[in-house]
C-alpha cells in the first residue's frame, strides 16, 4: 500500500510522540497519505495484519477513537476484539497490570489501550509481549490525534513548516494539546497556546510555545485554529465560572476567527461542545476541518497499524 | 543476667551533642556506655568482649522521628518486628511510629499495645507518637496528658495535616500546659487537591497533576502564626522546598519554639527521578526540583533544618503497581537512611558530624530523650558505621515486608555494620569479628 518506500519505523510500541524524530512522523504521515486513498476505493480490504489479533483496550469509553482503531485494524485485516472497562473484571478490583498479563496470555499482536491515567500505557507496555498503541493516557499523549491532526493540516496546506497554529482552551487537562504541541513543533510549525490561566499547565511556557490569555490578541495571524473540548465538570465554577462566560472570551465565533488569517482552518479533535468551545456556525462552515480530521483519524490509525507490524514476530 | 561488657576499640568517635570527633574507645556495661577513652584503648576489663573497630565511625544509634508501622491493622506491610529489623540493619536504634494504625494510636490503651507489642517483637526502641485528633479525624483533641503518661512521645495526625484553624489553635494551646509536641504533616490538602508530584514543567510534561510549593508554604506560615499566639512546642515534620526554609529560618531568630525536619527523599533526590512514572517515587511531600533539594541540604547544613527522617512507609503490589496518579504515596526508608543520607557527605555537601547529629541528637533533643549522644552514663544505643563501603542496592535483602524502595539498584556507599541497642548486638555485618 505504500508509494515507495517509507522508511521503518524503528519503534515496536507507539506510546507518544515525544521521542519521535521528524522523519519518523513524516514517514507516517507518508504512510497514512496512501491509506487515504485505499479508505476512498471500494474494496478497502488489505492483508497486511492478515491472522493478527488486535486487542482494542478501553478503560474510558471512546465511541470515535475505538471505531477508528477498530475500521483500521480490519481494513488490514486483523482480527480485532474491543474490550471496554465496563465489561471487564477491572471494576472487580483486577489491577491494570493482571490485566495485562491475562490478555498477553491470549497471545494478541497489538493492544490499542485507552485509560485515564498518565503514564497507564506506559506501564501496560512494559508488561506485555505485543505491540502497543497508546490511544490515549490521562492528560499526557495522544499521538494518533496528533498525527492526524498533522496529516489534516498538511493536506490542506500543503506543508507545515512555518505555519502559525493556535490550540485554544482547556490545555490543562489536554493529551491532545501536549501531543500536538510535540508533533507540531518537531515539523516545523510555531504553536500558541491560548486560554484561561485556571486552564494552562505550569510551566507551559518552558514548552517552546507562546501562551496568550487573550483569545482576540492569540489569534492575529494564525493559519490554524485548533479547539479543544473542555469538559462538563469543568464548566461551572471550578476551573471557570460558567458556559456564558467562557464562550464569550475562548469560544471560537465569527468575530474572533476574523481575526487570524483569511484562509485560517478550524479544528477541533471532538466530541465538540457547540456553543461552549467552538459556535456551530464555525463547526459546521466553509474554513471547518472537523470532519476531514474524522476521516485522516482512520488513515493515520492504519498508517500506525502497519508501521508496528514490521515489528511483528514472524513466526 | 545482663551480657559480658564490651569494648569497642580503634574506633573513630563522633559525638554529636557535644561536637566532638576524635580516635577513640568505647566500654559498653549493663546496658549503657561505662566508659570513654580518648586515644588510645584502656585495658579491658575482665570477661570483657571486644570489637575492634579498624578506624570505623562509632557514633550513636540513629533516631528516625518519622516511621510508618503496620502494627496494628496492616502486618502484610509492616510488623513492628520486621521494621525494628529493618531498622536495625540501617543503623536506627529508635524509631518513632506513626499513629496511623488501624486503629489509630489516640488512646492510652493503645500506646500500651503497642509498647507491649515493642518490647515483646522489635529489637530496637519504638516510641510511639500519638494521634492530635480523636481518629485522625481532624475535630477532637486526645487525651495529651494521659497519653503523654502512657509513653506517647509527640502528636501528630500522621500523614494528615491539622487543617481547622481551630482545632489546630486549641491543640497547640492545651499541648503547651502539658510541654507537648506537636509535629505537624504541613500540607494543605486543598492545594494539594488532585495532585501527585511537584508542580511544574515536568508533571506537565508527564499529564500530572502538580502539587504547588503553597500546599506546604500556606500551612507552615498558618502554623507558625498560631505557635506565635500560643507558644506551644511544634515541629514541621518535613519541609521539601526553598521558601519552607526561609520560613523556618524567621521563626527561629524570632525565639519561637518551632523545629524542622526533612525526608532524606527530599535531600537525594528531586523529581527528574521520578522519571517514567515511578511510583515509588511518589511521596508526600513530593520530590521537588533541584533548587528545592539545594535549598533543604544547605538548611540542613545551617541548621535551620534539625533533623532528618526515614518517612519509612510500606506500600505493597496493590498500593505500588499501577499508574502513578492511581498509586499510593510513600517509601521505604529506615533501612536506607544512613545510606542515602550519607550521599550528602559523599558529594561534600555535609560534614559527616552535622549530618550524625541531625540523625541523632537532634531528634533527640526534640523528643527529650537521654539517647542520641556518646557520653558515660548515655543507653548504649550504639552504631558502628563504615562511611565507604561501596554496594548496588538490591531490594530483595531488605529486611521490611515491604520492597517500595527508591533506592532498589541504586549505588550507595556508607552502611552499618554494627548495631547495639542497649548493649546488645541487633545487627552485625560479617566482617565485623566479636572477640571473647
Amino acid at each position: 500500500m505504500t508509494h515507495g518506500a517509507p522508511p521503518s519505523f524503528p519503534h515496536r510500541h507507539l506510546l507518544g510522540i515525544e521521542g519521535l524524530t521528524r522523519p519518523e512522523i513524516e514517514g507516517l504521515l507518508d504512510r497514512a497519505d496512501a491509506a487515504v486513498d485505499i479508505s476512498r476505493q471500494i474494496e478497502k480490504k488489505r492483508v497486511t495484519l492478515r491472522g493478527r489479533t488486535q486487542i482494542n483496550l478501553f478503560f474510558e469509553p471512546s465511541t470515535r477513537t475505538q471505531s477508528s482503531f477498530e475500521l483500521a485494524g480490519k481494513r488490514l485485516g486483523a482480527d480485532v476484539m474491543n474490550m471496554s472497562v465496563a465489561s471487564s473484571s477491572v471494576k472487580k478490583g483486577e489491577t491494570l497490570i493482571d490485566t495485562a498479563a491475562t490478555l498477553n496470555a491470549m497471545r494478541p499482536d497489538i493492544i490499542v489501550v485507552r485509560h485515564q491515567s498518565a503514564g497507564a500505557v506506559h506501564l501496560l507496555a512494559r508488561k506485555v509481549d505485543c505491540s502497543v498503541v497508546n490511544a490515549g493516557d490521562g492528560a499526557h499523549e495522544h499521538p494518533t490525534q496528533a498525527l492526524l491532526d498533522a496529516l489534516t493540516i498538511r493536506r490542506n496546506k500543503g506543508r507545515i513548516e512555518g505555519l502559525q497554529v493556535a490550540i485554544c482552551g482547556d490545555v490543562l487537562h489536554s493529551r491532545v494539546a501536549r501531543s500536538n504541541i510535540i508533533s507540531l513543533q518537531a515539523l516545523g510549525a510555531r504553536v500558541r497556546v491560548i486560554g484561561p490561566s485556571t486552564l494552562l499547565p505550569a510551566g507551559i511556557e518552558r514548552f517552546g510555545v507562546e501562551v496568550f490569555t487573550n483569545m482576540r490578541e492569540g489569534l492575529r495571524d494564525c493559519d490554524i485554529v485548533m479547539m479543544l473540548r473542555l469538559q462538563r465538570e469543568r464548566m461551572n465554577g471550578s476551573f471557570v465560572p460558567s458556559v456564558k462566560e467562557y464562550f464569550r472570551y475562548y469560544g471560537l465565533d465569527g468575530d474572533k476567527l476574523a481575526l487570524a488569517k483569511p484562509d485560517a482552518l478550524v479544528m477541533h479533535p471532538g466530541p465538540m461542545n457547540r456553543g461552549v468551545e467552538i459556535a456551530s456556525d464555525i463547526a459546521d462552515g466553509a474554513q471547518s476541518l472537523i470532519r476531514e480530521q474524522v476521516e485522516m483519524g482512520v488513515a493515520v490509525r492504519m498508517a500506525v497499524l502497519e508501521a508496528l507490524a514490521s515489528h511483528l514476530p514472524n513466526e | 543476667m545482663s551480657p559480658r561488657p564490651l569494648l569497642l576499640t580503634q574506633a573513630r568517635l563522633i559525638d554529636p551533642a557535644a561536637g566532638r570527633e576524635a580516635p577513640g574507645a568505647v566500654l559498653v556495661r549493663d546496658g549503657r556506655i561505662a566508659d570513654i577513652a580518648q586515644g588510645s584503648a584502656p585495658g579491658t576489663p575482665d570477661g570483657a568482649e571486644t570489637v575492634d573497630c579498624g578506624g570505623l565511625v562509632l557514633a550513636p544509634g540513629l533516631i528516625d522521628m518519622r516511621a510508618f508501622v503496620g502494627e496494628p491493622g496492616a502486618e502484610h506491610r509492616e510488623t513492628l518486628a520486621s521494621a525494628s529489623a529493618a531498622a536495625a540493619s540501617g543503623g536506627v536504634t529508635t524509631l518513632v511510629c506513626m499513629p496511623d494504625t488501624n486503629p489509630v494510636i489516640d488512646g492510652p490503651a493503645i500506646v500500651d499495645f503497642v509498647l507491649r507489642r515493642a518490647r515483646d517483637t522489635a529489637c530496637v526502641n519504638v516510641l510511639p507518637a500519638a494521634a492530635v485528633t480523636k481518629g485522625l479525624a481532624g475535630r477532637e483533641m486526645t487525651e495529651f496528658g494521659l497519653l503523654q503518661e502512657s509513653g506517647a512521645v509527640a502528636f501528630t495526625d500522621g500523614l494528615k495535616a491539622v487543617t481547622n484553624a481551630q482545632v489546630m489553635r486549641r491543640a497547640l494551646t492545651y499541648a503547651r500546659d502539658f510541654g507537648a509536641l506537636i509535629m505537624q504533616h504541613v500540607e494543605e490538602p486543598d492545594l494539594v487537591g488532585e495532585g501527585v508530584m511537584n508542580e511544574g514543567e515536568l508533571a506537565s510534561r508527564l499529564g500530572l497533576i502538580g502539587i504547588p510549593r503553597e500546599a506546604e508554604t500556606v500551612m507552615l506560615e498558618r502554623d507558625i502564626r498560631l505557635v506565635r499566639l500560643t507558644g506551644a512546642r511544634y515541629h514541621a515534620a518535613m519541609i521539601s522546598c526553598a521558601d519552607s526554609v526561609e520560613i523556618v529560618r524567621r521563626a527561629k531568630a524570632d525565639g519561637l519554639p518551632v523545629t524542622c525536619g526533612v525526608s532524606v527523599n527530599n535531600l537525594v533526590l528531586n523529581e527528574g527521578d521520578i522519571g517514567h512514572y515511578r511510583t515509588f517515587c511518589r511521596l508526600s511531600p513530593p520530590l521537588r526540583a533541584e533548587a528545592d533539594r539545594q535549598a533543604v541540604v544547605s538548611a540542613l547544613r545551617e541548621g535551620v533544618i534539625d533533623v532528618i527522617v526515614s518517612d519509612h512507609n510500606p506500600q505493597d503490589v496493590e498500593t505500588k503497581r499501577l499508574p502513578f496518579a492511581e498509586a499510593a504515596d510513600g517509601a521505604l526508608g529506615i533501612e536506607t537512611l544512613l545510606g542515602a543520607a550519607l550521599r550528602l557527605v559523599h558529594t561534600g555537601d555535609i560534614g559527616l558530624p552535622r549530618l550524625i547529629a541531625a540523625l541523632t541528637a537532634g531528634p533527640a533533643g526534640i523528643l527529650r530523650r537521654e539517647a542520641g549522644r556518646l557520653a558515660a552514663g548515655a543507653p548504649a544505643d550504639l552504631v558502628l558505621i563504615d562511611p565507604d563501603l561501596p554496594y548496588v542496592l538490591d531490594k530483595r535483602a531488605l529486611k521490611s515486608r515491604s520492597k517500595n524502595s527508591p533506592f532498589d539498584e541504586a549505588r550507595l556507599q556508607g552502611a552499618a555494620v554494627l548495631t547495639l541497642v542497649g548493649g546488645r548486638i541487633v545487627h552485625r555485618a560479617p566482617e565485623i569479628a566479636v572477640a571473647a
